[in-house]
């Protein structure tokens, strides 16, 4: 165990075998608060204890693998860390919303999604408005993209 | 194949000239990719890496782009071997140490690399020489669309595509050129111009990327972010800072020329008489020589010597290159002896700078 402290501007090292540093009480959990504040991790200590309790139920992998390594264990990592890693990932980049390159196969599903949410809201929009003849229109695109969607994902 | 086989003579790689070469040594972009489902190699137990890269590599080998490559488990490959690939700017240092488990693909001209189970399932790299940013992005762009039919990537609607470490998250792209810039190293600009970079977003590294030193004056620089910012953006704003920082250094060489020139014949005439005559050198005496003797070449101060010359020297005086080509395993004092004997045999004969005054 080494310890360093500045105090005043005057730098003290000492060295300490483990069980001795547990006598003198300088195992300091919260010594490593800085680092975590400039990683964007544990940003508030309330999250810490919440998310120190995480662990990801694919690979096994706890913040505290996260903390050492620097690196996730495997892709449901990112939503079981979602909450501590969005602050991290503010700092890092220029956003969090990826804008880039989007797969093909996605590409497709993904726009069926936005069609059909899109479709949804406007059928809700004439409802309301009880626009019945729009809405029976509505309603039969969106089954025919439903019908669409779960071939292509059969597929 | 054995690799040695397969690899371009140095000779052959270094006459590859790209657009503006008198600064932009080449150019690179890299992109990171997961296979959906499987836990990242750096988590996975070795049965399941061997497992995961035995699924990935055929997909990779068998691509057309790929069509006469190359292709080898890093189990099966030499330590020099390894070396020699990391000297080529082929493979990461950190996938040179892998072994069983990991693997490397190449295509023909080696101008596409992909490196299986490093720190991610799939890092796979388009290399040029010169200033083609543009072309390394739409090479590699096209590659990684076509694996796409093959391997369904780790990918997240919101995230992108999802990599180990978080720095890699969204794009997975990594945009590098490789800048040779002694006009502003001898013009005590460079640590400007990296601070200018730096603030952009961007980083400047050495010559083998993360935590190396700026050797023989060539300098790195690549983007930082990869989320929030599309592929093309990302490119344009490397592209454009790489532009500047050409007209710096071609500025710097011509404020040298009529403002100092003295200093500047001194410091190439010094640098040929070195490796001309030196009996022991270091490389990392030979990588800063041979870039004031190529700042010489660019300035055409030497009419026998061509920068491909030049270039190769630089490759062939690297350890792993001057080990194979001395055919046998030297330790660091012989090389430099060995180093000092070939860079004498190639420059010796040569006339030295001729200055025009």
């Amino acid at each position: 165990m080494h310890l360093t402290e500045i105090v005043n501007g005057q730098m003290k090292k000492i060295d300490l075998c483990e069980e001795c540093a547990k006598d003198k009480g300088v195992t300091d959990p919260q010594g490593f608060a800085l680092a975590d504040l400039l990683l964007g991790l544990g940003a508030s200590s309330e999250m810490e204890s919440v998310s120190s309790e995480l662990e990801c139920p694919t690979c096994g992998f706890t913040q505290a693998d996260f903390k050492k390594t620097g690196r996730l264990g495997c892709s449901t990592c990112y939503t079981v860390f979602g909450e501590p890693l969005e602050g991290m990932l503010k700092q890092m980049h220029k956003g969090t919303q990826h804008v880039g390159k989007v797969p093909k196969a996605l590409r497709a599903k993904l726009d069926i999604t936005k069609q059909r949410d899109s479709l949804a809201e406007q059928l809700q929009k004439a409802i309301e408005t009880e626009n019945y003849e729009e809405a029976a229109r509505l309603r039969d695109q969106l089954k025919e993209l439903e019908s669409v969607a779960s071939v292509e994902e059969g597929s | 194949m054995e690799l040695l086989d397969f690899l371009t003579p140095s000779d052959e790689i270094s006459a590859n000239g790209g657009p503006e070469d008198h600064v932009v040594l080449s150019s690179r972009v890299r992109l990171a990719r997961n296979i959906s489902g499987v836990p990242f190699p750096g988590r996975a137990k070795k049965s399941s890496r061997e497992e995961s890269c035995e699924a990935i590599r055929p997909s990779v080998s068998g691509a057309s782009a790929m069509r006469g490559g190359f292709s080898s488990g890093m189990g099966d490959l030499k330590a020099l071997d390894k070396q020699l690939l990391v000297e080529r700017h082929l493979i990461s240092r950190e996938h040179a140490a892998k072994g069983g488990g990991s693997a490397l693909v190449l295509n023909k001209d080696e101008t596409l690399s992909v490196m299986v189970n490093e720190e991610d399932h799939l890092r796979m790299q388009a290399l040029l020489p010169g200033m083609q940013i543009k072309q390394v992005w739409q090479k590699i762009d096209r590659f990684d669309t076509s694996l796409e039919k093959k391997l369904e990537y780790a990918y997240d609607a919101s995230y992108g595509y999802l990599t180990a470490c978080p720095t890699n998250l969204g794009t997975g792209i990594r945009v590098s050129a490789m800048l040779h810039l002694p006009g502003l190293v001898l013009t005590d600009q460079v640590n400007q111009i990296v601070q200018a970079v730096t603030k952009l977003g961007h980083a400047v590294r050495g010559l083998y990327g993360e935590g190396t030193e700026a050797l023989g004056h060539i300098f790195q620089v690549s983007n930082q972010m990869t989320l929030g910012e599309s592929e093309a953006d990302i490119i344009e704003r490397i592209h454009k800072v790489v532009l500047q920082i050409i007209e710096h250094e071609t500025n710097a060489r011509a404020t040298l020329q009529q403002g100092k020139p003295k200093e500047l014949f001194n410091h190439i005439g010094r640098a040929y008489g070195a490796l001309a005559n030196a009996h022991i050198v270091s490389s990392k005496e030979s990588m800063n020589q041979l870039s004031l003797i190529r700042l010489g070449v660019k300035l055409g101060m030497f009419d026998e010597l061509k920068t491909s010359a030049v270039d190769e020297l630089f490759l062939i005086t690297q350890p792993a290159h001057l080990q194979q080509l001395v055919g046998e395993k030297l330790s660091g004092e012989e090389r430099d002896v060995h180093r000092a004997d070939l860079l004498r045999s190639r420059l010796s004969g040569v006339q030295g700078p001729q200055v025009s005054e």
